[in-house]
């Protein structure tokens, strides 16, 4: 008689595939999945609490290392939320900058996105063409601001430098490139027979389901809800500009990664129009007082960043920092759900299913 | 509602002010200023012109118009310095609000310029000194500031207009107290800086009952909790719902009070479960526990950590030192 037990197996912390310091304690009965239990904090750095003994400029770089795929979003919350309790006009050309950058930052995320999840299903080739493309979005960034992951580019009230020249004309030719490249990528990926047998109908869970458990982005369009929060909350420039919300129907993998792909296409369009009508001089800075001090009261703002709502809760007590700051981050939330797209699946679908969540280590940890 | 205050505020605290939403007419506005948080405690004067304020409120009960102007968490004050000026309220405040100001403005000498400035501007404004008196008397020179701000942000004259989602402020409270528990809500207010978002204060005993009302009732449907945030205000501690409707985009805030010493809200991770992973983080760096909670286990930290690092009297302990 074969004797079985069960098998205790840790994924993780140090592990490609889990994209950072994530573990995931699994318990399998040969092949299948019976438990699961995400182990995080491996990189908590007391965000919340090291931002109450600063004020909200110096906050702005420790957002960069929360999402460090997006700082650009990241960025741009804190500052809204303080520009909103403030009451302070952000203009024009910033507010076109931050929209540029921002809208670049998403599709440089979705690229690293999409290139690291080929490689762990087992694609090794999209991986570079991904991080190809998005070598040209960190370089313009880089030459915007001088950095190519943690950006610090945005100040309450505007931004802190303004477009050098040439750099509009640069974007626009990445944004003609980069149309055609995915066109490139669909070709090369998206019809894939094993492909698709990896990611269709795997890790499905219905709109009911994603809204109980807070999902929020891509998670939670790929199961069919219009919900994004440019357009349903519009915040900076959104509404001026045409773009769809592209959703998907079963809410498996697969819909989850052309929910991200046709959200490239989507950012392409936004940007198009964006530098069609960027103005072509104004100030990169509002008016904003010398010490930036909200007046008492709280304040909860939303954004829609690569990977869902981040959401920014600040506390203020009149003073020049935060009483209590609070980071609604979309990759903490939205991993919540892995437990139950795991257990009864086997053990080569975590790896598919964990990777469709998309999430960020140091956003989830804070 | 003015026992709570009592408790809760205590007096002295020169934190924020909350507006009162006026759910219930009149009742509601008896309570000045709803104060929270009192992180400098050698206040204690600051106790006596609030009650001296009492006496003033219902000479202009307009409970539906109560105005939620801009001016932040402290609106109260603002609101009455506009209703006491309407009403043309004798100064009677006056000699206590210019004594206390001095005593409790232990701000920057700023803030007390843009009080002065906002005196200055009302009285000019509305020709009365009382409404330099009301600005003064509300709470000291901080909320003479707010005054200022709003009446900087939107000009002095403007009339206070009712809020769009005043209605749906008394509405909400309305069917709170009938479904879920007469007492069941402590405070209602809009939030002027968050776009007049409708923020509830729900009793902890009533608040398993009331947010399954919000999930499920048709005219909430607050089928999505966006956000989950504690606060430790020193004399009590807050935990902070975002509640989202996404067929109507209506976002309501809902707070439940704790107190500080053994803090416990109940647990909502049966309607929402998105709550489970954000109770817990509120549970390691803020010790607040969540009866009902199927985990309550630390989620950022250690299992051995010792402390909430989140807390304001937080110390660290690193054994080595």
């Amino acid at each position: 008689m074969i004797r079985t037990e069960e098998l205790l197996l840790n994924v993780g912390p140090q592990h490609p595939s889990t994209h950072g310091v994530l573990r995931v304690v699994v318990k399998l009965d040969g092949e299948i999945i019976t438990h699961v239990e995400p182990v995080i904090g491996y990189l908590h750095r007391g965000t919340e609490k090291l931002a109450e003994s600063l004020n909200y400029t110096q906050i702005i770089p420790y957002t960069d290392r929360m999402d460090y795929l997006s700082a650009m979003t990241n960025n741009y919350v804190l500052c809204y939320a303080v520009e909103k309790m403030m009451g302070i006009e952000v203009p024009e050309r910033a507010e076109f900058l931050r929209l540029i950058v921002m809208e670049l930052q998403r599709i440089a995320s979705h690229l690293v996105w999409w290139g690291t999840y080929l490689l762990d299903i087992g694609a090794l080739s999209p991986f570079l063409f991904a991080f190809n493309d998005r070598e040209r979005i960190l370089q313009l960034f880089n030459e915007l601001c001088g950095a190519r992951l943690t950006y610090n580019y945005m100040r309450v009230g505007g931004v802190k430098w303004d477009a050098p020249e040439g750099w509009i004309d640069k974007v626009k030719a990445f944004v003609k490139d980069m149309k055609s490249r995915l066109d490139e990528y669909h070709n090369l990926v998206s019809g894939n027979e094993i492909f698709l047998a990896r990611v269709k109908g795997i890790g499905a869970y219905d709109a009911e389901t994603a809204i109980q458990y807070g999902l929020s982005g891509a998670n939670l369009r790929c199961t069919g809800v219009k919900w994004d929060l440019r357009k349903n909350e519009p915040y900076c420039i959104y509404d001026r500009f045409d773009f769809d919300i592209p959703v998907g129907q079963n809410g498996d993998c697969y819909d989850r990664y052309y929910v991200r792909t046709e959200e490239i296409r989507q950012s392409l369009r936004i940007l198009e129009q964006a530098l069609e009508q960027f103005p072509p001089e104004g100030e990169t800075m509002g008016k904003v007082p010398r010490a930036i001090r909200p007046p008492a009261g709280e304040v909860y703002v939303r954004i829609e960043s690569p990977r869902g709502e981040i959401g920014c809760y600040i506390v203020s007590k009149g003073k020049a920092e935060p009483y209590r700051l609070k980071f609604r981050r979309p990759s903490f939330v939205n991993l919540q759900i892995l437990p139950k797209l795991l257990v009864g699946e086997s053990m080569t679908n975590l790896v598919t299913i964990l990777g469709g969540i998309d999430i960020v280590l140091g956003e989830v940890d804070c | 509602m003015s026992e709570e205050q009592k408790q809760n505020g205590a007096g002295p605290a020169e934190g924020e002010t909350k507006a009162e939403a006026a759910p219930e007419g009149a009742k509601a506005q008896v309570p000045p200023a709803k104060t929270e948080g009192a992180p400098q405690s050698g206040e204690a004067p600051q106790a006596p012109p609030q009650p001296a304020e009492a006496p003033q409120q219902p000479a202009a009960p307009q409970p539906g118009v109560e105005p939620k102007q801009t001016s932040g968490a402290a609106p109260q004050p603002a609101a009455e310095t506009q209703t006491a000026a309407g009403a043309s309220q004798p100064a009677a405040q006056q000699p206590a609000a210019a004594e206390k100001r001095p005593l409790t403005d232990e701000e920057k000498e700023a803030r007390r310029q843009a009080a002065l400035a906002a005196r200055a501007a009302k009285l000019a404004a509305q020709g009365g000194a009382a409404a330099g008196a009301a600005a003064g008397a509300a709470a000291g020179g901080r909320a003479a500031a707010r005054g200022a701000a709003a009446a900087g942000g939107e000009g002095s004259e403007e009339p206070p207009k009712p809020s769009p989602n005043q209605p749906k402020l008394d509405r909400a409270v309305q069917l709170l107290k009938e479904l879920v528990a007469e007492d069941a809500v402590e405070e209602a207010s809009l939030n002027p800086f968050n776009d007049d978002m409708p923020t509830l204060v729900i009793r902890g005993e009533h608040w398993p009952k009331a947010a399954e009302t919000l999930r499920d009732h048709p005219e909430f449907g607050f089928r999505y909790l966006r956000n989950v945030a504690g606060v430790d205000h020193e004399t009590h501690m807050e935990v902070v719902y975002h509640l989202l409707n996404m067929d109507s985009g209506d976002t309501y805030c809902v707070k439940v009070r704790t107190n500080r010493d053994n803090p416990s809200v109940p647990s909502v991770v049966s309607v929402w479960k998105t709550a489970d992973w954000q109770e817990r983080e509120i549970y390691d760096l803020l010790g607040i526990a969540f009866p009902g909670h199927p985990d309550l286990r630390r989620i950022m930290l250690p299992d051995d950590w010792v402390g909430h690092p989140l807390r304001k009297d937080y110390v660290p302990l690193d054994p080595e030192v």
